[in-house]
C-alpha cells in the first residue's frame, strides 16, 4: 500500500487544512442522518403489524377495521378476559400444557445433545467421521419426511393425545442443530482441563459433569432459549399429536378462534394472539444479544 | 522401535528394560490408547442419539419408503400396491400439481427477495452507528416470532378485505381488495410474510461482513473504487461462503413452510389451492384423509426434491463460492 500512495498523480495542495476536514465530517454527518432515516423507516414497517395487533387487542370490534390508527378511540380491556375464557377451555389450561411440553423439551435437549456433543468433541472412535456426517445430514432432513412413520410408532405405543411424542424425542437428541452448536463450543474449551482432571483420576463422565457442562453454560443457555421458542411455536407436531381440547397447547387454542371468527369477537382473538407471543417476546427482550450472537456464530463456523 | 523406515538400525537410548518395567510401560501405553479411543465411553454418551437416529430417523425413513408403496389408513394393515401412489400422484392428482406450483412459486420468489433484503440491511447496519443494537433487534424480532400461529392470524387480518394493508394503499388512492381470498394474490401474502422474516440470514450476513479484511477496502478506497464496484468485486465475492450457507438453509426452510399456509387458509390451502404448500397437502392427505401410504409417497418426493436442490446447490457452489484457504 505504501507503494501506491507516493505515486498518486495529483496531490491536493494543503491550502486550508481545516476545510477539507470539516467538509468530510459534515458529509458523513448528513449520510448518518440519511442512514438513520432509512433504518427507522424499515424498523417501523417491520414492527407495525405487531403494534397493530397490540392496538387491535384493546379496541372494540367495531373499531378494529374501521379506525386504522394505532391509538384506540376507546379502550376495551375486556377483550383479554373474554378471550382468556372464551374458546372451549380456559387459556390457562393451554398455557399450562404449553409449559409442560416446552420445559420437557428443553430438559431433554440440554441433556441428550450435550452428551452427544461431548462424545463427538472429545473422543476418537471407529466411524466417528461417518457418524458426525450423518448427524449433520439429519440437519437437512425435513421433519415432514419422517412424520407419518413416527406417527405410527407413537400410535402403536398409544402415545397419541399425550405430550410424550412431543417430549420423548428431545431426550433422544433429534435436534442435531444443538449438537452441532455444542460441539463447536466444546472444541473451544482447552483439552488441558480434561487431562488435568484425568490425572486426578476422574472418569469421562465426571469430566463431562464437573468440567465441560459448567464451562459450556453459554451454549446451554442458547439451546434452552431456542428450544423453548421453537417448541412453543411448533404448530405442526402439536396439531398432529394432540387431539382433544383438554390437551391443547397455546397455538392450538389460538386456532379455535379461527373457526369462530365468522360472527364473533376479533378483539378477543387479537388479545389472545398478543398473549401467545408474550413468552417469546420476554425471552427475546432478556436474551436479545445472546440469541443474535448464538445464531451468528453457529452460522459462521459451518 | 529399532528399525526405521529406511532400514537403518537406530540405537536404542534407554537402558534394557527389566520385565516389570516392560509390563508397566505396556500398561501405560494401553491406558493411553484407551483414553484417546475412550473404549465404550463415547458409545455410552452417544446412546440416546443412536436410539434417536435409528428409531426416529433411519427406521422411519425406511418405513416411509415401504409405506409409500402401500395403501395404509393406520387402522387396517398396509396393503402393497406397488407404484400406484406415485403413478396417481404424477398422472391423476391435479391437487398435487397445484401444491407443487404453489410451493415452487413460494420458494423461487421468497428466497431471493428475503436474501437480498437481508444482505442489503446487513450492509446498512455494518458500520459504527448509534443504536445499531436496537435496529438489529427490531429487524430480527419478526424472524423469531415468524413461526407462531399468532403471527399468521395477524397476517390474515392485515391482508383481509378491510385490513391494515388496504388502509395503507388507500393513502395512495389505490383501491384494495381481499388479498387473502383472491387466488391470484393469496400466495403473495405468504411470500411477503416470509420476506418480512429476513432477520435470521441478516444476522448471519452481518457476522460475515464484520470478518471481511479491512485492508482490502483501504486499498480499494485509495484506488478510488466506486461503491458499486466495491460491492460486486470485493464484498460479494468474499461473502460467497455465507451467501451459500444462507441460500441452502433458506431453501430447505421454505420447502418446509406449514403454519402460515394452514392458518391463513384455515387449513384448506385455498382459494383454489393457491396456498396449498406441499407440507400442508402432505398433512391433509395423511391426517385429514388418513391416506398415509399416499402421504408417505408425498413425503419421499419432498425429501428427494430437497436433497436434489441441496445437491445442485453444493455442485453449483464450486463455480461461484470462493474460500480463501
Amino acid at each position: 500500500m505504501s507503494a501506491i500512495t507516493p505515486t498518486r498523480p495529483s496531490k491536493p495542495a494543503p491550502r486550508n487544512p481545516k476545510q477539507p476536514l470539516r467538509k468530510l465530517r459534515s458529509a458523513t454527518g448528513s449520510r448518518r442522518v440519511f442512514l438513520h432515516t432509512v433504518l427507522i423507516g424499515v424498523a417501523i414497517v417491520m414492527l407495525y403489524p405487531l403494534l397493530w395487533m397490540l392496538s387491535s387487542s384493546l379496541k372494540p370490534d367495531t373499531e378494529i377495521f374501521t379506525q386504522p390508527g394505532l391509538v384506540p378511540g376507546s379502550l376495551r380491556p375486556e377483550n383479554y378476559s373474554e378471550g382468556w375464557s372464551g374458546s372451549g377451555n380456559s387459556f390457562s389450561l393451554y398455557i399450562t400444557n404449553s409449559l409442560i411440553v416446552t420445559i420437557g423439551a428443553v430438559i431433554g435437549n440440554v441433556i441428550s445433545c450435550s452428551l452427544a456433543a461431548y462424545a463427538f468433541a472429545r473422543f476418537e472412535f471407529r466411524g466417528k467421521k461417518i457418524w458426525f456426517g450423518l448427524m449433520l445430514g439429519t440437519l437437512m432432513l425435513p421433519t415432514q419426511a419422517v412424520l407419518i412413520p413416527q406417527y405410527t410408532i407413537f400410535y402403536n405405543l398409544t402415545w397419541i393425545n399425550t405430550f410424550l411424542p412431543l417430549i420423548v424425542p428431545k431426550f433422544l437428541a433429534v435436534d442435531a442443530f444443538f449438537i452441532f452448536l455444542m460441539v463447536q463450543f466444546i472444541r473451544s474449551i482447552p483439552r488441558e482441563l480434561d487431562q488435568a482432571a484425568m490425572m486426578d483420576g476422574a472418569n469421562p463422565f465426571q469430566i463431562y459433569w464437573k468440567i465441560i457442562l459448567p464451562l459450556m453454560k453459554p451454549a446451554l443457555i442458547t439451546t434452552t432459549i431456542f428450544t423453548f421458542i421453537w417448541t412453543y411455536d411448533d404448530f405442526l407436531h402439536q396439531l398432529v399429536y394432540l387431539q382433544q381440547n383438554d390437551k391443547f397447547t397455546v397455538p392450538l387454542g389460538l386456532t379455535l378462534f379461527l373457526d369462530q371468527t365468522s360472527g364473533s369477537s376479533y378483539g378477543a382473538m387479537f388479545a389472545m394472539s398478543t398473549l401467545a407471543l408474550l413468552p417469546t417476546l420476554i425471552c427475546f427482550l432478556i436474551f436479545q444479544k445472546r440469541l443474535v450472537e448464538g445464531l451468528a456464530t453457529s452460522g459462521m463456523k459451518g | 522401535m529399532t528399525v526405521a523406515k529406511s532400514g537403518e538400525v537406530v540405537e536404542e537410548q534407554a537402558a534394557p528394560a527389566t520385565p516389570s518395567d516392560q509390563r508397566e510401560r505396556d500398561r501405560m501405553r494401553r491406558r493411553l490408547a484407551r483414553r484417546r479411543g475412550g473404549g465404550w465411553w463415547p458409545y455410552a454418551f452417544l446412546a440416546p442419539w443412536f436410539i434417536g437416529l435409528f428409531g426416529l430417523t433411519v427406521y422411519p425413513m425406511l418405513a416411509s419408503l415401504y409405506l409409500s408403496f402401500t395403501d395404509f389408513d393406520l387402522l387396517t394393515p398396509a396393503r402393497w400396491v406397488g407404484v400406484d401412489n406415485y403413478d396417481k400422484m404424477f398422472t391423476q392428482d391435479p391437487v398435487f400439481w397445484d401444491s407443487v406450483h404453489a410451493t415452487l412459486l413460494y420458494v423461487v420468489v421468497s428466497v431471493p427477495l428475503k436474501l437480498a433484503l437481508a444482505l442489503g440491511v446487513a450492509m446498512l447496519l455494518n458500520r459504527d452507528l448509534r443504536g445499531i443494537g436496537l435496529y438489529r433487534a427490531a429487524f430480527y424480532l419478526p424472524s423469531l416470532l415468524g413461526g407462531a400461529v399468532a403471527i399468521a392470524i395477524v397476517w390474515r387480518q392485515v391482508f383481509g378485505g378491510d385490513g391494515l394493508f388496504n388502509d395503507f394503499l388507500a393513502w395512495f388512492g389505490i383501491e384494495g381488495q381481499d388479498w387473502i381470498s383472491s387466488p391470484d394474490t393469496a400466495i403473495y401474502t405468504l411470500i411477503l410474510l416470509a420476506v418480512w422474516q429476513f432477520g435470521t440470514p441478516m444476522v448471519i450476513f452481518l457476522a460475515g461482513l464484520k470478518q471481511l479484511p479491512k485492508d482490502v477496502y483501504e486499498a480499494a478506497a485509495i484506488d478510488g473504487v466506486t461503491p458499486v464496484t466495491r460491492f460486486f468485486r470485493i464484498t460479494l465475492p468474499l461473502l460467497t461462503p455465507i451467501v451459500f450457507f444462507n441460500v441452502v438453509l433458506q431453501i430447505i426452510d421454505a420447502f418446509k413452510t406449514f403454519t402460515p399456509a394452514f392458518v391463513i387458509s384455515n387449513g384448506s390451502g385455498g382459494p383454489l389451492n393457491s396456498t396449498m404448500l406441499y407440507s400442508l397437502y402432505l398433512y391433509k392427505k395423511g391426517f385429514t384423509d388418513l391416506q398415509m401410504g399416499y402421504a408417505s409417497a408425498l413425503a419421499w418426493v419432498l425429501f428427494l426434491v430437497i436433497a436434489g436442490f441441496t445437491a445442485v446447490n453444493f455442485i453449483a457452489s464450486r463455480y461461484w463460492v470462493h474460500y480463501d484457504d
